[in-house]
């Protein structure tokens, strides 16, 4: 193992609602959606209709502009309802489960007797290659392609992140069947450890290079472990996946089906026992809060509190997400608030007194707390942002659409989770995210 | 809180689209958020939010202002008396300071707000914190004797041609309370520098004792008597000088909240005393006129230097936005302000000047630092390939 990679700029928010180790107990839902807007850029082609049955890992539809990316059911049942926005824009396409757990299969095989072209194809075909995405762009990888590295980041450094040592343990073998089928995809496969856990799956796992990280969060984000070990230069891609979708795309091989099984993280000050739950991919997050969030007008969040998509208490989980928050809603008027001393206020700058009590734990809510403006502050994205870009001018090249500026000032290199911090932290109340997700928008399309 | 809450809630549909007062929509949403932070929550992206915003930082600003403020009221009243050979006692003295002053301010927040509320009524935009800050240094660094309507012009002209021609808050080049005292200088000098208008009712001159001179330690070092005030005097703050810069304790003070709060930036404020300390000790060496001869520590403590350090080039939106350019801009700032001060006795504000000229060239240093970064990024792609 290479020496550990200290990261020094960023910034742990201490939320309160962190969950134990313990596993919750929470019926599976009826309900299971997957949600096309979860994998950005595609453009959904249904292939069942409402009222077909399907099995778990059943073709629900493709990607009209790469039709060999299949998007699979998670579980067995029927397709109840295919709901649409804007311009009959598909948002959800919602499976109701008979509770049979009927499964397509797809033939076990080890990744090490099968080509990489066999590999891939399987992958595509049981609907597990939305799992493997891509730096630059943060999109679905594309299976024409061949990508310098694979990088997985064992570790979520994100606020009330699950803790993978714990979610992982036991499953050994699935890990380094998943692994043993990245390496085939590509011969460089990388996982990026927290030097503070004990990472032993990861530790006994074979054909992968471990690079240890130290510090606060984004150092678990996939794309600054990349930019610490091999950053993306122009006409270069890493492929990247999460660990919980490794042990699937590890069962698949192992036994032949689409594993749709995850366990997520249910916390948040809200929650009222935040804990561990076993669901599956798209579920619906009702059997998780009910009875178990406290009063008021709350909040869900799929995903962590800086990245996550906004849920209904109904709503379903995101695709890549192994965690659910709950906070409050925090649409209130507050008196004062911008002169008030501020002792429960968090705040990264000192200029709130909640500085004397460094050790609070914090209910934050979502609200905006000011309202948006010019760049006027400088130098506070730097802190939050552990890599060598300059973000600011980034975002100014990016809202003047200036393509080459992008390109050189490192747009390849990050992806919305990593400039989250930067949206947190901002003064003028920026929506840094979108910014950066309207530049990316831009290079993919005038790029390809 | 309640009632107030209602009576924003019953009038806001009369002041929004379509309602009858719609002309007044910025003004109101200025009062309103002034007063409550608003209801919004977080859309897309972030559901959390770091508690901080425009009002709170531009707040931390004008708290770190206060120690100079309120020493400066103090100095006015206390040269005025020694003007006249009185001895009348610390609160006699802070009185008639804070009434010479106080004026003066709310000119200034008068006269800008309301230039700020019509050009966001006209741009249809939200009311901007920008000229809570610049309200307040504005007249600290102004001469007491300024004539109010010379402040109300100087206003005027700095939050228009200053800042709203570029657009507001977040898009002006210079200070605009710089280019507020610039304005006077240059259209008014004789209300601007002298030996008679920094003491409060010199002017006039009635009553004035005989042999007192109001001139301030600059114009002092430049006829060779640096040592009428002695470097503790410059340093506490007993010396004549515009209102909010007497007192370098003071103003200590000030940075002191405002690099504990994190709001501005210590990288600046270091480079420029240390850019000043370093022109002034190479200035010693040599030695060739009475200003080249005042000690470097002294020069720090003289004039605006030590203001426009801490509060004028700490300014983020003209200042240098790149880590490594704050250092540069900073160095350069102490430089040249030591350099004019020097060399152009006729200028002996060099601080003021200073910044505006490194205001002016902070996107050049920012350019070469974000070059560098570029050509960093170019350089790690060409070794890989």
């Amino acid at each position: 193992m290479s020496e550990v990679i200290k990261i020094k700029r960023g910034l742990d928010i201490r939320l309160a609602g962190k969950a134990e180790k313990v596993f919750g107990q929470a019926a599976l839902p009826e309900h299971f959606a997957i949600k096309p807007s979860d994998f950005h850029g595609v453009v959904p082609k249904m292939v069942v209709k409402v009222g077909d049955k399907v099995k778990a890992g059943t073709v629900l539809f493709y990607d009209k502009y790469r039709p060999e990316v299949k998007f699979v059911s998670p579980v067995s049942g029927e397709l109840v309802a295919v709901n649409r926005g804007e311009r009959r824009r598909i948002l959800e396409v919602v499976v109701k489960t008979d509770g049979q757990e009927e499964a397509e299969q797809f033939g076990a095989a080890k990744p090490a007797d099968l080509s990489r072209e066999e590999v891939i194809e399987k992958l595509l075909n049981a609907g597990a290659w939305p799992f493997i995405r891509q730096r630059p762009y943060d999109v679905i990888a594309n299976p024409n392609e061949t990508p310098k590295a694979v990088f997985v980041s064992g570790f979520d450094s994100s606020p009330l992140a699950p803790d993978y040592d714990f979610v992982l343990s036991g499953q050994e073998k699935y890990f380094q069947a998943g692994i043993d089928a990245l390496k085939k995809l590509c011969d460089n496969v990388n996982v990026g450890i927290n030097h503070e856990a004990a990472s032993k799956v990861y530790n006994s796992t074979k054909g992968a290079a471990l690079h240890s990280f130290q510090g606060p969060h984004p150092a678990g984000n996939v794309g600054v472990q990349i930019h610490h070990t091999m950053p993306i230069n122009k006409g270069e891609t890493v492929w990247v996946t999460q660990p919980q979708e490794v042990i699937a795309i590890g069962k698949l091989f192992e036994e032949g089906v689409y594993d749709a099984n995850r366990i997520v993280v249910l916390a948040g000050s809200e929650v009222e026992k935040a804990g561990y739950f076993r669901t599956k991919v798209g579920a619906s997050i009702s059997t998780l809060v009910k009875g178990n969030v406290k009063e008021g007008n709350l909040r869900y969040v799929s995903g962590n509190v800086l990245t996550g998509t906004e849920l209904e208490d109904d709503g379903y989980l995101g695709f890549y997400h192994s965690q659910v928050s709950v906070i409050p809603e925090g649409d209130y008027h507050e008196f004062m608030g911008w002169a008030l001393p501020g002792f429960g206020k968090y705040s990264v700058s000192r200029s709130f007194f909640s500085w004397m009590c460094s050790k609070k734990e914090y209910r934050l809510d979502a609200n905006m707390h000011g309202g948006e403006r010019a760049f006027v502050v400088s130098g506070q994205y730097e802190k939050v942002l552990p890599m060598d870009i300059l973000p600011e001018f980034l975002f100014k090249s990016i809202l003047v659409e200036d393509i080459d500026k992008m390109e050189q000032l490192g747009i390849y290199e990050l992806a919305e989770e990593d400039i989250a911090l930067c949206e947190f932290v901002c003064t003028s109340k920026l929506n840094l995210q979108s910014i950066l997700r309207t530049g990316i928008d831009l290079m993919i399309k005038e790029l390809s | 809180m309640k009632a107030l809450r209602r009576l924003l809630d019953n009038i806001k549909p009369h002041v929004q689209k379509g309602g009858k007062f719609e002309k007044f929509h910025s003004t109101f949403d200025a009062f309103e958020t002034l007063l409550f932070v608003p209801d919004a929550t977080n859309k897309n992206g972030v559901h959390v939010r770091d508690s901080i915003d425009m009002k709170r930082t531009m707040a931390v600003v004008v708290m770190a202002l206060v120690p100079a403020l309120l020493f400066g009221m103090w100095n006015t009243g206390y040269f005025h008396f020694q003007s006249l050979g009185q001895e009348v006692g610390f609160w006699a003295e802070f009185l008639h300071g804070a009434l010479q002053v106080l004026p003066i301010v709310i000119v200034s927040y008068v006269v800008g707000l309301g230039v700020e509320f019509a050009f966001a009524q006209m741009r249809g935009h939200e009311v901007n914190e920008g000229f809570l800050v610049s309200g307040m240094l504005i007249p600290l660094v102004l001469p007491v004797d300024t004539p109010l309507w010379m402040v109300g012009v100087a206003t005027v002209f700095a939050v228009v041609i200053g800042k709203e021609v570029f657009g507001g808050t977040g898009m002006n080049i210079w200070n605009p309370a710089l280019i507020a005292r610039a304005f006077l200088f240059f259209a008014y000098p004789s209300k601007m520098s002298g030996d008679l208008v920094w003491v409060s009712g010199l002017t006039e001159g009635e009553g004035v004792v005989d042999g007192f001179s109001g001139a301030t330690p600059l114009a002092e070092a430049v006829s060779g008597n640096i040592d009428k005030f002695s470097l503790m005097d410059s340093f506490l703050g007993f010396i004549p000088g515009s209102i909010g810069e007497t007192s370098t304790l003071a103003i200590l003070i000030g940075a002191a909240i405002l690099i504990y709060t994190g709001i501005a930036n210590w990288k600046i404020m270091l480079s420029v005393f240390a850019g000043g300390y370093v022109m002034a000790l190479g200035f010693n060496a040599i030695g060739m006129n009475a200003l080249m001869e005042v000690p470097a520590i002294h020069h720090l403590c003289l004039g605006g230097f030590a203001f426009g350090a801490v509060f004028m080039a700490t300014d983020p939106v003209s200042a240098s936005r790149t880590e490594k350019g704050k250092w540069i801009y900073g160095f350069l700032i102490g430089v040249f302000a030591i350099l004019i001060r020097v060399f152009n006795p006729a200028y002996p504000e060099g601080m003021m000047l200073a910044i505006l000229l490194m205001n002016t060239f902070a996107p050049l240093i920012d350019h070469f630092v974000v070059q560098g970064n570029i050509n960093r990024r170019l350089k790690r792609a060409k070794v890989n390939a």
